[in-house]
């Protein structure tokens, strides 16, 4: 079943088609890359998914329920959390602090004024919030400010923040993005092992194929503004379309 | 105790210490001595020591959690004073429900300010509450003071008339501001060899009063909510794209600092039946602002302060004349002595705005987290040092063995 369900989807910025008629569908407990050359409307897309921007035309249905229109933090309450391209965490807060802030959010809803209460009071939060940093291997860290944090480990963090909230789908803007092999290959390691632990879906949108071809199920190849071809990765490679489109310059 | 960690308690306990010892710690020099007049214990400066507190622990809440800044408290002040001289006027002069419903007026004004001014962030939000606060001292100045319907009375200022209801006053109450009986004006002073102490009503008032929201602003910074609004300041994005709604964060956070202002008013008009729109001016805003940076913003203890320096410096500091400077400096030899006289004039006296205003650059560039930081950087000086000392000694063993 898909979960995600992306219909005829259009946006124009000005003179600019940044995408046209787009036809994607996310299968749920799969892993799909949408990948394509620069400026083919992959953020665009995805923030098309996540209430940042509104498309002209089309639909965007998850879960049959229709996101459009809704502020991202409504489309967060639904299940759908979000990685971006340079990680956004709370850089002034420690990184327990960032582990609490998105399990209150799941149990609290979108506001509430717990103003007289202490944290450490909320035992069972803090305990959810201490076995997630324990997944992400970050309890040595617990106290420090999260700005102060390594490239890899801010990208670790804002992935635990993510999985913390237990979302059904997670989508992920370039998360290897401007970082070191090592860091890259961790990061896909983390990714797979998130996967096999647990029922979620991944939409993930990459530059990397290294990291695309180790991880995707199935790959959406976007151009100018259009799904070319969707297919598996070993399809994918092969095909000449996404040759002349993409891999080509690699190659 | 009472639901704080150690640091909060010892915190808490200090600042009760110091408001309730206020009238010997601030008055340390011997009366008629030299120095007396630099003693800053009398009723009325104490008791503007402790508004001033609270009015700017208040916009910490809002500006050190959120790091949304305000150019508009000082109209939920003076519509504070307002509410509460009106209760004085309608009802009695009972401090109790004139105080209440200068709290609970003022943070219905700051709902309705603040709902319209945080659509905006940053500079523009600064500048949208800078509007309201001018527009609200426009209204009590001239607006809504005329014949027909005469709510602030103007230029004079509100104040309680002979001929006003005052429907609840009982025949025996004190006809001024009081508590139940127990006059706000009433002093009793503690004379102790040369030092005199004076033990004020309103200011003891006062200070239990920024004692209980002092204590509330501890519960709001280690609380849930405080860490959202830390949130808040920190990446909005990330807060909304978390699932949570940053606006009612912010409009929470927005009130509780006008009700806090609110409060501050309402305490002022108690010590002194008497609201003026100056109270409401920008002026009065951009000295909330002054206090809470110079104090340390985000920090508890930083706002109080502030607010404690600057009202000094005000009041006691604005009082040094030449004749003072004189004195100070006549062991001088005569042409030397009217030099270094003149070379300090400017910044004495009338010229407090000057000193206070290089007081406040060094701050801002060599402390930017304002006293607080100073205090934490001569304490960790002082260890440094201490520690020093003690490793000196084995360094000194070491080479011999």
């Amino acid at each position: 079943m898909a979960i995600l369900r992306v219909k005829d989807v259009s946006k124009r910025f000005g003179g600019l088609k940044a995408l046209s008629d787009v036809n994607l569908s996310v299968e749920e407990n799969s892993v799909h890359a949408i990948i394509g050359p620069n400026g083919a409307g992959k953020s665009t897309l995805l923030n098309c998914l996540v209430g940042k921007l509104m498309p002209d035309t089309g639909s965007v249905l998850f879960d049959n329920n229709s996101v459009l229109g809704l502020e991202p933090f409504q489309i967060n309450q639904m299940g759908i959390s979000r990685v971006f391209q340079t990680p956004e965490i709370f850089g002034e807060l420690t990184v327990m602090e960032n582990m609490l802030i998105p399990i209150f959010a799941m149990r609290d809803g979108a506001f509430r004024m717990h103003a007289y209460e202490t944290i450490a009071s909320e035992k069972g939060i803090v305990e959810q919030a201490e076995v997630m940093l324990e997944e992400m291997n970050m309890v040595d860290k617990r106290e420090m400010h999260a700005a102060s944090l390594s490239r890899g480990d801010k990208r670790r963090l804002e992935i635990g923040m993510c999985l913390s909230q237990n979302p059904r789908l997670l989508l992920l803007d370039e998360p290897t993005a401007g970082m070191a092999r090592a860091d890259t290959n961790n990061t896909i390691d983390l990714l797979k092992q998130i996967k096999e632990e647990r029922d979620i879906t991944i939409a993930i949108i990459e530059h990397d194929m290294h990291v695309v071809f180790s991880l995707a199920e199935r790959i959406t190849v976007l151009a100018q503004g259009t799904p070319l071809v969707e297919d598996t990765p070993e399809n994918i490679r092969g095909h000449p379309k996404v040759r002349e489109a993409y891999l080509g310059e690699a190659a | 105790m009472l639901g704080l960690n150690k640091k909060d308690t010892s915190l808490l306990i200090v600042v009760a210490l110091l408001t309730m010892l206020a009238p010997f710690i601030l008055n340390p020099f011997p009366e008629g001595s030299a120095m007396a007049q630099f003693n800053a214990g009398y009723p009325d400066l104490m008791q503007r020591f402790v508004i001033f507190g609270i009015f700017a622990i208040g916009f910490n809440i809002l500006f050190g959690l959120t790091g949304y800044l305000s150019f508009g408290h000082a109209a939920f002040l003076g519509v504070g004073s307002y509410s509460a001289v009106w209760m004085f006027k309608l009802l009695s002069y009972n401090v109790v429900p004139a105080i209440a419903l200068s709290v609970v007026v003022a943070g219905l004004f700051s709902l309705l300010i603040g709902f319209v001014s945080l659509r905006r962030s940053g500079i523009y939000f600064s500048i949208l509450t800078l509007a309201f606060a001018q527009m609200s001292f426009a209204l009590a100045y001239s607006v809504l003071s005329n014949p027909k319907f005469n709510l602030t009375n103007g230029e004079t200022g509100l104040q309680v008339y002979a001929d006003d209801p005052q429907i609840l006053q009982g025949a025996n109450a004190p006809d001024l501001p009081h508590l139940f009986g127990l006059p706000m004006r009433s002093t009793y002073t503690m004379d102790l060899g040369a030092w005199s102490f004076d033990f004020n009503a309103g200011y003891y008032l006062c200070a239990v009063v920024l004692m209980v929201v002092f204590y509330l602003a501890i519960r709001i910074f280690r609380s849930p909510f405080g860490m959202m609004l830390r949130a808040v300041k920190s990446n909005q994005q990330r807060m909304n794209y978390t699932g949570l709604n940053s606006k009612p964060y912010m409009l929470a956070a927005f009130v509780i600092s006008g009700m806090y202002a609110g409060l501050a008013g309402g305490l002022m008009a108690a010590m002194d039946p008497l609201a003026g729109a100056e109270r409401m001016q920008w002026t009065a805003s951009g000295e909330v602002v002054l206090m809470t940076i110079l104090g340390g913003t985000g920090t508890l203890i930083g706002p109080v302060l502030g607010a404690g320096f600057i009202k000094y410096f005000e009041n006691i500091f604005s009082k040094i004349n030449d004749n003072v400077l004189h004195s100070w400096f006549s062991f001088l030899p005569d042409g030397l002595e009217d030099a270094v006289v003149f070379v300090i004039h400017p910044f004495i006296g009338k010229g407090w705005h000057l000193t206070l205003g290089i007081l406040f650059m060094l701050v801002v560039i060599y402390l930017p987290g304002g006293l607080v930081e100073g205090g934490q950087r001569l304490r960790g000086w002082f260890r440094r040092k201490k520690k020093g000392a003690d490793d000196a000694p084995s360094g000194k063993t070491e080479p011999a063995e």
